[in-house]
């Protein structure tokens, strides 16, 4: 026991070490928002001085240019509404298809699966054709899109579980009257709940931060926030660096209060889904 | 067991299958024809066999370089992201001190979308090229390295987690078994944490791979492909022949399919390899 503990002081020391390289990108883009913007390419890792302190400047501008808070809310409106969305469909599709176990579901449950595997580049340009054709070119037809798109891995995990539902429950449910519909969000999605977590989780994390998908389909006339912030970058060097930074630093404070509200579900949620996939 | 089950496709399965046939179906097979034909629009399509196949492999496309590019860059990540988020994965597995606070962390990277990702490390990877005087556009090897940092930061944490998981699952009668039996910590880890952690590794290699090959995001905000399009990896250069020249659609499309055929051969094959020499507890 002694041994172990003098020997954990060098792993201890180790990981302090690397927390602190973890963390730095992060803070070395804090520190570069409040300095105006010609003074961040020259010296990078110097704190802001007398000289070189801008205040809010940066983030005024950043969010003046980007029009940043309609494209958070944009941003919130996507994603909160393609993961309830994708999350609902997904998981009654997924017990459907077990369920029906026909020719036809089973051909349906492959081609599901065949879509994960699908690189988003080869499907690109058609999806966004396909998505102007059909009005689908703005905020709502997104969510319908990442219904379609994401449907494959959500239905895949859902799956797993939903096999592994005992079938007494739903014949009790049956035997009492219930028909499908009531059945499955008395009884069955209540199972899945946990599995339902997960797979939010999942997709939230990918929905919120998909810049090529909404870029190609509703471009920047419904800005989302990574579509923001890469419209500041307009060609090498006449970008305002100060307004990236501080955009840098406002597309961050989300994805941190989310993580720290939800780490516990976001791990557990990371590993569920990455053992199932 | 449930009777006239069918009748409940219209409510459970056709919303997501109608959304599904939009974004993905009608999309990859409507792909498939294009990568046949010249076309600007989608209706414009002239049937021209696999010319655009043999124009997305001649040299002039770049999509051979992008391809040589993005395997050296998939092998190094493959390997330094496992090999750190296996080692943080050990460490953080002995019951030290703050084991939460540095998984928390190490995994926090993972949230924030490749786009910002790309350009936090533009900043810090020119601040320290200044020293030199130089930027991440002068060279591609800058380029190279900095997309293999960017990525090891953005993805040790998330492999490390799913390493803790697979390590936490080792019965602990096993390792106390071989203490017992004089093993050394390097004998315990050879012969019984790393065998029965290879689902891990079947996990982590997957991803990472697929990962890799996909990478998009980090690629455009990172170099954008610069010095001229020598750190443009497979996804960059297929969305810069589809949106950079007009005229390019169907090679575009046809390397949209290879692509395809690559990163799904590629996973199946890495996926049989690794499942195969996984072993049971």
């Amino acid at each position: 026991m002694e041994m172990r503990k003098s020997k954990s002081i060098p792993t201890f020391i180790l990981l302090v070490i690397l927390a602190v390289l973890f963390i730095a990108p992060v803070f070395v883009v804090l520190i570069n928002s409040f300095k105006g913007q010609f003074y961040i390419s020259d010296a990078p890792f110097s704190l802001p001085n007398a000289l070189t302190f801008s205040g809010l400047t940066n983030y005024l501008n950043g969010i003046e240019k980007t029009g940043f808070f309609t494209a958070f809310l944009y941003s919130l409106f996507v994603t909160v509404g393609s993961v309830l969305l994708l999350t609902l469909g997904a998981s009654m599709t997924s017990w459907y298809l077990i369920r029906a176990k026909n020719k036809v579901s089973t051909l349906l449950y492959y081609l599901f699966v065949f879509s994960m595997i699908v690189p988003f580049q080869m499907v690109m340009f058609t999806m966004s054709k396909i998505a102007n054709i059909l009005n689908l070119d703005n905020p709502l037809g997104l969510i319908i899109l990442y219904l379609g798109f994401g449907a494959g891995l959500s239905i895949f995990i859902f799956s797993g579980f939903v096999k592994a539902i005992p079938l007494e429950i739903e014949e009790a449910a049956v035997v009492d009257g219930c028909n499908p519909i009531k059945m499955f969000f008395s009884v069955i999605f209540p199972i899945l709940r946990p599995t339902a977590v997960t797979v939010a989780i999942l997709n939230t994390m990918w929905i919120w931060n998909d810049y090529l998908l909404p870029y190609l389909t509703v471009g920047n006339d419904y800005k989302t926030i990574p579509i923001a912030i890469q419209y500041l970058q307009g060609g090498y060097g006449a970008r305002d660096m100060g307004a990236l930074m501080a955009m840098l630093v406002l597309a961050i404070i989300p994805i941190i209060a989310f993580y720290i509200i939800c780490q516990k579900y976001i791990i557990r949620g990371v590993v569920a889904g990455a053992v199932k996939g | 067991m449930h009777k006239h089950l069918s009748r409940y496709f219209g409510v459970f399965a056709l919303p997501t299958l109608l959304a599904f046939s939009v974004a993905f179906l009608i999309p990859f097979l409507l792909g498939i024809y294009l990568s046949f034909t010249e076309f600007t629009t989608v209706t414009d399509a002239q049937f021209v066999g696999f010319s655009n196949y043999i124009a997305a492999f001649a040299d002039d496309t770049g999509f051979l370089d992008a391809l040589w590019f993005t395997v050296k860059f998939a092998v190094v990540s493959i390997i330094t992201i496992n090999l750190f988020a296996f080692l943080l994965a050990l460490a953080l597995t002995k019951g030290i001190k703050g084991t939460n606070l540095f998984r928390a962390v190490f995994f926090m990277p993972n949230l924030i979308g490749g786009i910002v990702l790309g350009y936090i490390w533009q900043v810090i990877i020119n601040g320290f090229l200044l020293f030199w005087g130089v930027d991440i556009t002068v060279n591609a090897d800058y380029g190279f390295w900095g997309l293999v940092i960017l990525t090891n930061w953005q993805m040790i944490g998330y492999m490390m987690v799913i390493y803790i998981a697979g390590i936490n699952n080792i019965p602990p009668q096993l390792i106390e078994a071989a203490k017992i039996d004089g093993a050394t910590p390097l004998q315990i880890l050879r012969k019984i944490t790393l065998p029965l952690t290879m689902p891990s590794f079947t996990i982590c290699t997957f991803l990472t791979l697929t990962n890799s090959f996909k990478l998009f995001d980090q690629n455009l905000a990172l170099t954008a492909g610069a010095p001229n399009r020598e750190t443009s990896m497979l996804a960059l250069d297929i969305y810069n022949t589809f949106y950079g020249k007009i005229g390019y659609e169907g090679v575009g499309q046809a390397k949209g399919v290879v692509f395809f055929l690559l990163v799904a051969g590629l996973a199946l094959l890495q996926l049989y390899i690794t499942r195969s020499r996984e072993v049971e507890a």
